[in-house]
């Protein structure tokens, strides 16, 4: 593991006991990840698949039946850790007997920020996220949206180095979302790492340097999302009309699949060797070439591939 | 320090924004009040029944407030997830604990300080003002961060509806201690007198900040007995809200 990495995560394992039979559910299985300085890092999965668990953990608040994890290279159950980090819980609910400022300015309490940074932070940030005009309205009145946006500002207060985000676009419409995005961004500007967890997969798809796909307690995949779309996959797609009826047996022989509608034909290749002897057999045959190009699987098929495996995750 | 004052001083805007308090507080004046008039139905005894029912609405609504704010001191912080918010930042699970106990502490103060400046003012208006009013006063209060303190603890564990039944049940006991000292002493089985004795020392003897009847009856209440019951407080309290640092410490916020 590097010395400097801002979340180390190393085969973490947690059962639970649920219900009245102590029933015991594994929620994590030996789950390895590292987060560097200054990246953004989508962490997927489907309900249940492990993520707030391990959320929980980075925060202390739960802890690993075995394995490690350090934050900002030390424990989170150290107040001075949790000082340098900003986490914002999913579906935020916070004292709805409050107005935003007056939580702001708890929250900067807790921090032991003098009143005029409070002040002065609070209603920059509740400036930042867009809801200035409700800062003095009671939380009581607060829509989910936000709630979701207070949240966002509250794990702000100290400037964090790190941020947690358990699903920050949950509960949001497509303005806040896009708020949300470029706030992520900016953070990540500024210097900032962030851990994101979500199970929508157009927002990590877009925010994310790096992705771990969990699924039923472990990472079942991991890298940028270029890595994992493109996975190593010299696929092509050739797209291609006017073949003859031997040219089309031939592509079709080099092809894993064939579609063709109305005159027009799609091979899906997937070996280098046999894109170029497509190419060649479509140079001889003199048909005309519609298109060529890379096959990147979308993070969804990544997604269930990978979660979707015989059911278990763990097909690998 | 300021941790624990800034998470107290929260708690009690929270109790102080909360309706139901001026409720049960207007329904204690009610009380006193109505004792007055009751009391010039008996010749004779309106001074023993303003102090004995004017003392009682004072403990009664005051055991309902450390009670029903106790038992979800802790629990609704969890079941509404605004704990995950707090014990993010910068703090110890302790200072939030103490911090939220302290902060009830100061509700349950307040309460008891207006409604004893109700019944004190009322007990002036009529001339049978004695100190041992204060004394009476004190000792209520001090039942009240006992029995605050116990819901506090089953509160940091268990649903507010069993720390509930848990806390009122231990009040329920804690007045009945005098029975279990009989037993200790006199009963035919040794088991029985040593399983007896260890409940008398283990449970809280609530009699023991009783003093309302006999200050009704312009009995003396001295000094030794009310530090001795304050010392006693102040051991129990310590006692109690170090098992629950210790539990919430150690558990999981799932």
């Amino acid at each position: 593991m590097t010395a400097a990495a801002a979340i180390e995560i190393r085969d973490l394992a947690k059962t639970f006991r649920t219900g009245l039979l102590g029933r015991e559910v594994r929620a994590l299985d030996g789950l390895s990840l590292e987060v560097q300085p200054g990246e953004i890092f989508g962490f997927l999965g489907p309900n249940g698949a492990g993520k707030t668990t391990t959320i929980k953990i980075l925060l202390g608040f739960v802890r690993p039946a075995s394995g490690a994890v350090r934050v900002l290279g030390g424990s989170p159950t150290d107040p001075a850790v949790r000082a340098r980090l900003g986490f914002l819980p999913e579906h935020p609910y916070f004292y709805d007997y409050l107005t935003g400022l007056e939580f702001l300015d708890y929250v900067g309490r807790l921090h032991g920020l003098p009143a005029e940074v409070r002040g002065r932070r609070a209603a920059r940030l509740l400036e930042q996220v867009d809801i200035a005009a409700a800062a003095k309205a009671p939380l009581r009145r607060y829509s989910k949206g936000m709630l979701q946006r207070l949240g966002l500002a509250q794990a702000l207060m100290n400037d964090p180095e790190l941020l947690v985000l358990d699903e920050p676009m949950s509960g949001l419409d497509p303005m806040g979302r896009r708020l949300v995005r470029d706030l992520i961004l900016d953070l990540k500007r500024e210097g900032r790492t962030i851990f994101f967890s979500s199970h929508i997969l157009s927002d990590v798809e877009t925010l994310s340097d790096r992705v771990a796909i969990v699924a039923h307690g472990r990472v079942a995949a991991l890298g940028t999302v270029d890595d994992l779309v493109t996975g190593g996959a010299d696929r092509v797609e050739l797209a291609a009309a006017a073949l003859s009826g031997e040219a089309v047996a031939a592509l079709g022989r080099l092809a894993t699949r064939h579609e063709a509608r109305g005159g027009q034909h799609l091979f899906t290749l997937e070996s280098r060797e046999a894109a170029d002897e497509a190419v060649r057999v479509l140079g001889r045959a003199g048909g005309r070439l519609l298109g060529f190009t890379a096959h990147r699987r979308s993070l969804e098929e990544l997604f269930v591939e990978r979660v979707g495996q015989d059911g278990t995750g763990r097909g690998r | 320090m300021t941790t624990i004052w800034t998470i107290a001083r929260n708690t009690f805007r929270e109790a102080i924004r909360d309706r139901i308090l001026y409720g049960l507080l207007a329904f204690a004046m009610l009380l006193i009040g109505t004792s007055v008039a009751l009391a010039d139905l008996s010749i004779g005894q309106q001074q023993r029944l303003v102090k004995d029912i004017g003392l009682g609405a004072i403990s009664l609504i005051g055991v309902l407030m450390a009670v029903f704010l106790g038992i979800t001191l802790v629990s609704r912080e969890i079941e509404r997830r605004t704990v995950y918010t707090i014990l993010s930042k910068p703090i110890h699970r302790y200072q939030f604990l103490l911090g939220r106990y302290l902060g009830l502490v100061a509700t349950i103060g307040v309460n008891v300080i207006v409604m004893g400046a109700g019944l004190a003012a009322l007990v002036l208006a009529k001339g049978w003002w004695h100190p041992n009013l204060l004394a009476a006063l004190l000792l209520v209060a001090e039942e009240l961060l006992v029995v605050a303190a116990i819901a506090t603890l089953f509160s940091s564990f268990t649903t507010p509806t069993l720390a509930a039944i848990f806390t009122l049940g231990l009040f329920v006991v804690g007045h009945l201690t005098g029975t279990l000292r009989t037993m200790a002493e006199r009963a035919p089985e040794a088991a029985t007198r040593v399983f007896a004795a260890a409940l008398y020392y283990l449970l809280p003897n609530l009699e023991a900040f009783n003093v309302k009847g006999r200050v009704a009856n312009r009995e003396a209440v001295s000094l030794l007995e009310v530090g001795l019951a304050s010392g006693y407080a102040a051991l129990y309290l310590v006692g109690v809200l170090a098992l629950a640092v210790v539990v919430f410490e150690r558990r999981e916020l799932r």
